[in-house]
């Protein structure tokens, strides 16, 4: 069953297409991962669900059009993000970055189960979130979206730049979140991808290359090579 | 010694008036990317609607009375301005700036055509009209309201923004706003709160100003806007603390400036300016200007 389909997505930005008709669904439960080389448009994808890009064709969430809504709108209907640049606003402290994020009726429990996932912020709530490093920024992103009632998670490269300890556990934390919120995940490195998403789309230059089960598509090196640029012979991933 | 009590208390007086001017500037630029040219006017209307009520009204009576109204008169003609001119304009930053400059010549032009070209002198109650002896100097008295206003705008703005929920809005925005948005918060509210709250300050200039020189013109406004517009580049775009900085370092060079030779003081501040930019680039606060 779909909670989003996206169906002929097209998004133009400074007069130049991006996406030409791009057209998939992400599953109510697990995670779907959107992959592709660089620059193909999994982050155009993203930002055109959020609303952040105007865009052309349907983005249904449960059965809702999103397209001509205003980003706080779907974001209110529970879609959380967690942007490439993990967007956290470095001149304000962890408490408040997350403060920011917390819904008006905000349960304690949800701030428990952020705390839980990822204690480094409950000790550095005081701290200003542009001196934490690359991962606790990380963690901070996905901690804050975390404190709203999300329906479903996009979450945009969530380990680039960390190193694999920190980025085995921003994975483990994703995991652990997917068990109750499906997530729609753009990820370049595999070996992630492998352990967590059950689905994979492959965009192509602003296309739809590949859809299928995630070991299926690792599996094949014919494939993983010739629409991700990276060699999975032998069980070897990225 | 005296002389140099007096140049600083005229120069922090100055300082005042451009925090209280270019604190909206900065917010509203921080916040919405808005090169708001019609901020000016909003300081000319506070000045007349406050001169309207001192002149019905004497004495403290008349002094509180035009504060209140000019606070009132620029917030609510700033709000209607994002309402009916910036709002339709987002995401057009040329037309924008186009809107807002006709805007900032069109109401100048308008509090003429209703109250005259010549200034209209505005009479100040016998306890603010006076001096007060500072180490031999004779500092008007009117110098001490304008920063002693100023001093609580900026502790208020500083509580606003630190405290509250809307000012952590206000501060996330300013860093990036796409993001305050993808967490469900509709920032058009806070660019409408951030408008107003701007005009408020700039209407309440406009008071000050008034009460300062001890008239209203038409081009008040304006010519106060120029030195908000350095204030805002040196403090840094949505800074509340470096544009206080800002508008000290403006105001007392403008002054010390102006001592030295009365055809130096406007020069200073470009020259100030210029400096900060080119070899340091950076503004006061050390950010990228």
């Amino acid at each position: 069953m779909s909670l989003l389909e996206i169906a002929d997505l097209r998004v133009s930005l400074g007069g130049s297409a991006i996406l030409h008709g791009v057209t998939f669904d992400v599953a109510a439960s697990g995670v779907t991962a959107l992959l592709g080389r660089n620059g193909v448009g999994k982050t155009t994808t993203a930002k055109a669900i959020l609303g952040l890009y105007a865009s052309a064709g349907s983005i249904r969430f449960d059965g809702r059009e999103l397209i001509g809504l205003p980003t706080y709108a779907v974001a209110r209907l529970g879609i959380g993000y967690v942007p490439e640049d993990r967007g956290v606003f470095s001149a304000l402290t962890v408490a408040e970055n997350m403060r920011l994020a917390e819904p008006r009726d905000r349960a304690t429990a949800a701030y428990d189960y952020v705390y839980e996932l990822f204690p480094v912020l409950k000790h550095r709530a005081a701290q200003s979130a542009g001196t934490l490093s690359g991962g606790e920024q990380q963690m901070l992103a996905i901690g804050r979206i975390l404190l709203r009632p999300n329906r479903l998670l996009v979450v945009d490269e969530p380990t680039k730049g960390l190193s694999p300890k920190v980025a085995a556990e921003v994975a483990h934390a994703l995991k652990e979140v997917a068990r109750t919120v499906p997530i729609l995940l753009i990820e370049q490195n595999l070996g992630v991808v492998r352990t967590m998403a059950g689905r994979s789309v492959v965009l192509d230059t602003g296309r739809v290359a590949h859809r299928g089960e995630t070991r299926d598509l690792l599996a094949n090196p014919v494939l993983t090579n010739q629409l991700l640029g990276v060699s999975t012979a032998n069980g070897v991933s990225s | 010694m005296t002389t140099l009590v007096l140049l600083t208390a005229t120069g922090l007086g100055l300082a005042a008036l451009y925090f209280l001017v270019a604190s909206g500037l900065s917010l509203i630029f921080g916040l919405m990317d808005v090169l708001n040219f019609a901020h000016g006017a909003f300081v000319s209307i506070g000045g007349y609607v406050g001169w309207t009520v001192a002149d019905h009204l004497s004495g403290t009576f008349g002094l509180v009375g035009s504060l209140l109204a000019g606070i009132a008169a620029g917030a609510a003609v700033a709000a209607a301005t994002e309402l009916a001119v910036i709002r339709p304009l987002y995401g057009r930053p040329l037309d924008q700036v186009l809107a807002t400059v006709g805007l900032g010549l069109a109401i100048p032009a308008l509090l003429q055509a209703i109250w005259g070209a010549d200034s209209r002198t505005w009479l100040l109650p016998g306890w603010l009209a006076g001096t007060v002896n500072v180490a031999g100097a004779h500092v008007p008295t009117v110098r001490f309201l304008l920063i002693g206003i100023a001093v609580a705008l900026l502790i208020a703005l500083r509580l606003l923004l630190g405290r509250t929920r809307a000012g952590l809005i206000v501060r996330a925005g300013v860093e990036d706003r796409e993001m305050v948005t993808a967490l469900g918060i509709d920032v058009r509210r806070a660019n409408s709160a951030v408008f107003a709250l701007g005009g408020a300050a700039a209407g309440l200039a406009g008071v000050l100003y008034g009460l300062y020189q001890g008239s209203v013109s038409p081009g008040d406004g304006t010519s106060l806007l120029v030195f908000a517009f350095v204030v805002v580049v040196l403090g840094g775009a949505g800074s509340i603390t470096g544009t206080a900085v800002a508008a000290i370092a403006v105001g007392l060079v403008q002054q010390y400036a102006d001592y030295a030779s009365a055809s130096l003081g406007d020069e200073s501040v470009v020259i100030l300016l210029a400096a900060v930019l080119l070899l340091r680039r950076r503004n006061l606060q050390g950010r990228p200007a």
